[in-house]
């Protein structure tokens, strides 16, 4: 064996290594996160990389409790609501600002940008007053109406840059045949935006499942609250013990959803996330 | 547009009106304003969304930080003018200006947001750099890269604080298996070590961020140049500085601005990590800790009118940079 393949030998064992540094610091916290929320709670403060014994009585206790189902499910309502509302308003303006030249284009557009740079806690005391004046404090349903702050501008952005992409010619003919506007959207943009509304539709669901500063800030009761708050706020007996295992079994419940999410539709989110930004 | 084909009209004599090319032209308006009319249709519902949760409560923030509202009582709020932000009263300053705890988390702020987004840089370089090799299980590495950010801020917060966990945490553990240190760190607790922890957390969920941006970037660039390099048996590191590096400056400048924004706003992993303790506290939670547990809202207002002015600079310079680079890239 001569010096030359020894170097492409090494090349390949660093390169492999590489790849699996990569691969372990990705994946051990959230692996480190099930091993600890399937210990039995004598269990737990023993360091190990494999559980000697496991069961699911973090899970049971955590599903027993009936604020963190009602959570889940407060969750669930908001994200998709929040899907809907953001891809509904999202498609027709994004027609508008895609699809049609007109004057104040671009200011809208670089309103739109600037809101999504927006930090949220400038609007943190306004915002409250709106939401106290619509009674809507300590409800999704102000939650659902915040979000719109975070998800919008960014939908809007991405499906205007789909909406440029697709060829003149599809709406001439339906300008021809004199389709009105709204018939050229729902006819012949929606059919081949799928694509793009899912994918926005999908970063706008994992944004709206994540917020945290608002659902912090806009409930109040257990009830109410959306599941990364129910998290934050999980805590034992006492100050200085905090209920690991259950709070980590939490964690897991919540974050597998999104982790299959990703895994299915990686192709999608890395498309929406480039036309996002690098297109921006 | 629409006003210079008006022109034409008034200039034609009324007669030929019926002649039959203004008469396509004038149905082309006519469709043409229709759309206008149209979009604007379109566009209302978002920009009365956007106006309703971001344009009025900003302008009723920056009001509010004038006044001394209260969280309990916001209708019986006064206008006391700066005092919010500074005034000198009985021989000494008050203020979020004067308030030392106010700098320190605008210092936490920053040291964070350069610190971390120029770890996320480099390793999300090296990231992209790996997952642009054509290798088997390319998109299985993909996948697991992606995994940290889809993963809850808060729930990668707390999974990094069991890990980080001063007496049973797996990372104190390994250090003094490997005998790099010989006592646990409290590393969420300690003034030295919580904002490194705060950082760990950030760099390890932005990573694929980055990594997915210069991906994008690296896979748009031209084979022909990378063929020539090694066939004149440049070493590929040099080749990375000299060829590759300029050619993705302009997604990798995108990256670190959107990054950047999204650095100074931090709030969710120093709030879940290290609550309100001074050391770690960033201009966000200042502010929300003014507004919300001391009920302060006009104070509070105050500090979020500043940080938004912090931010809308960065989104100057941001505009600004991006224009030069469309020009740039426009060739």
């Amino acid at each position: 064996m001569n010096s030359r393949q020894l170097a492409k030998i090494a090349k390949r064992v660093g390169f492999w290594a590489l790849i699996a540094v990569i691969m372990v610091y990705a994946v051990f916290p959230f692996y480190y996160a099930v091993i600890t929320s399937v210990k039995p709670s004598s269990d737990l403060f023993r360091v190990e990389l494999w559980p000697s014994t496991w069961n699911l009585d973090n899970y049971a206790q955590i599903f027993s409790q009936s604020s963190f189902v009602r959570a889940i499910f407060n969750s669930i309502i908001v994200a998709f609501s929040v899907v809907f509302i953001a891809l509904l308003l999202g498609i027709t303006a994004s027609y508008a600002l895609g699809r049609v030249r007109f004057r104040g284009r671009s200011t809208v557009l670089l309103v739109i940008l600037g809101v999504s740079m927006f930090p949220q806690v400038a609007v943190l005391s306004g915002l409250f007053e709106v939401i106290r004046a619509l009674n809507l404090y300590n409800n999704p349903a102000g939650l659902i109406l915040s979000y719109t702050i975070f998800t919008l501008p960014f939908t809007v952005w991405v499906l205007t840059t789909f909406m440029k992409q697709l060829p003149m010619e599809l709406e001439e003919a339906a300008i021809m045949d004199g389709a009105t506007p709204w018939v050229t959207i729902t006819k012949v943009f929606l059919p081949l935006m799928w694509p793009a509304m899912a994918t926005t539709g999908l970063l706008a669901f994992i944004a709206a499942w994540n917020e945290f500063l608002f659902a912090l800030t806009f409930t109040l009761t257990d009830a109410q609250r959306t599941v990364p708050v129910a998290i934050a706020l999980l805590s034992g007996g006492s100050a200085y013990e905090l209920p690991w295992g259950p709070i980590m079994a939490a964690s897991v419940v919540v974050t597998v959803p999104l982790v299959i999410l990703v895994i299915i539709f990686q192709r999608r989110i890395v498309s929406g996330l480039t036309a996002g930004a690098v297109k921006g | 547009m629409s006003s210079s084909s008006h022109h034409s009209h008034q200039d034609a004599p009324l007669g030929a009106r019926a002649a039959m090319p203004p008469v396509r032209r004038q149905r082309g308006t006519k469709v043409r304003r229709q759309r206008v009319k149209a979009a604007w249709l379109f566009l209302a519902p978002m920009l009365i969304a956007l106006t309703l949760v971001a344009g009025w409560p900003l302008m009723r923030t920056f009001f509010l930080s004038f006044t001394d509202a209260s969280l309990s009582d916001l209708g019986s709020a006064n206008l006391i003018g700066f005092e919010n932000y500074l005034v000198y009263d009985d021989g000494r300053w008050f203020g979020v200006l004067a308030d030392s705890v106010w700098w320190q988390s605008v210092w936490n702020t920053v040291y964070f947001a350069v610190v971390s987004v120029s770890l996320e840089v480099v390793f999300g370089v090296i990231v992209a750099l790996i997952l642009n090799a054509e290798f088997k299980g390319r998109v299985i590495v993909r996948a697991a890269v992606l995994i940290p950010w889809a993963i809850p801020t808060i729930v990668s917060a707390q999974m990094w604080a069991w890990m980080l966990n001063d007496q049973f945490g797996i990372i104190n553990h390994l250090l003094m298996v490997a005998g790099i240190i010989d006592s646990p760190i409290a590393w969420t607790a300690s003034a030295t070590y919580s904002m490194w922890a705060v950082i760990m957390v950030d760099v390890w969920k932005t990573i694929p961020f980055v990594a997915l941006l210069v991906l994008a970037a690296l896979q748009m660039l031209p084979k022909d140049c990378y063929e020539a390099a090694e066939v004149d048996g440049i070493h590929p590191v040099r080749v990375f500085f000299k060829v590759t590096l300029p050619l993705i400056t302009p997604a990798l400048m995108v990256a670190v601005i959107f990054r950047l924004l999204d650095a100074l706003r931090v709030f969710d992993v120093i709030y879940v990590l290290t609550s309100n303790s001074t050391s770690t506290m960033s201009m966000s939670v200042y502010a929300r800790q003014q507004l919300v547990e001391f009920q302060d809202v006009g104070y509070g207002s105050a500090a979020s009118t500043l940080l938004f002015l912090i931010i809308a600079l960065a989104t100057i310079a941001y505009l600004y940079l991006g224009r030069k680079q469309i020009q740039l890239g426009g060739d």
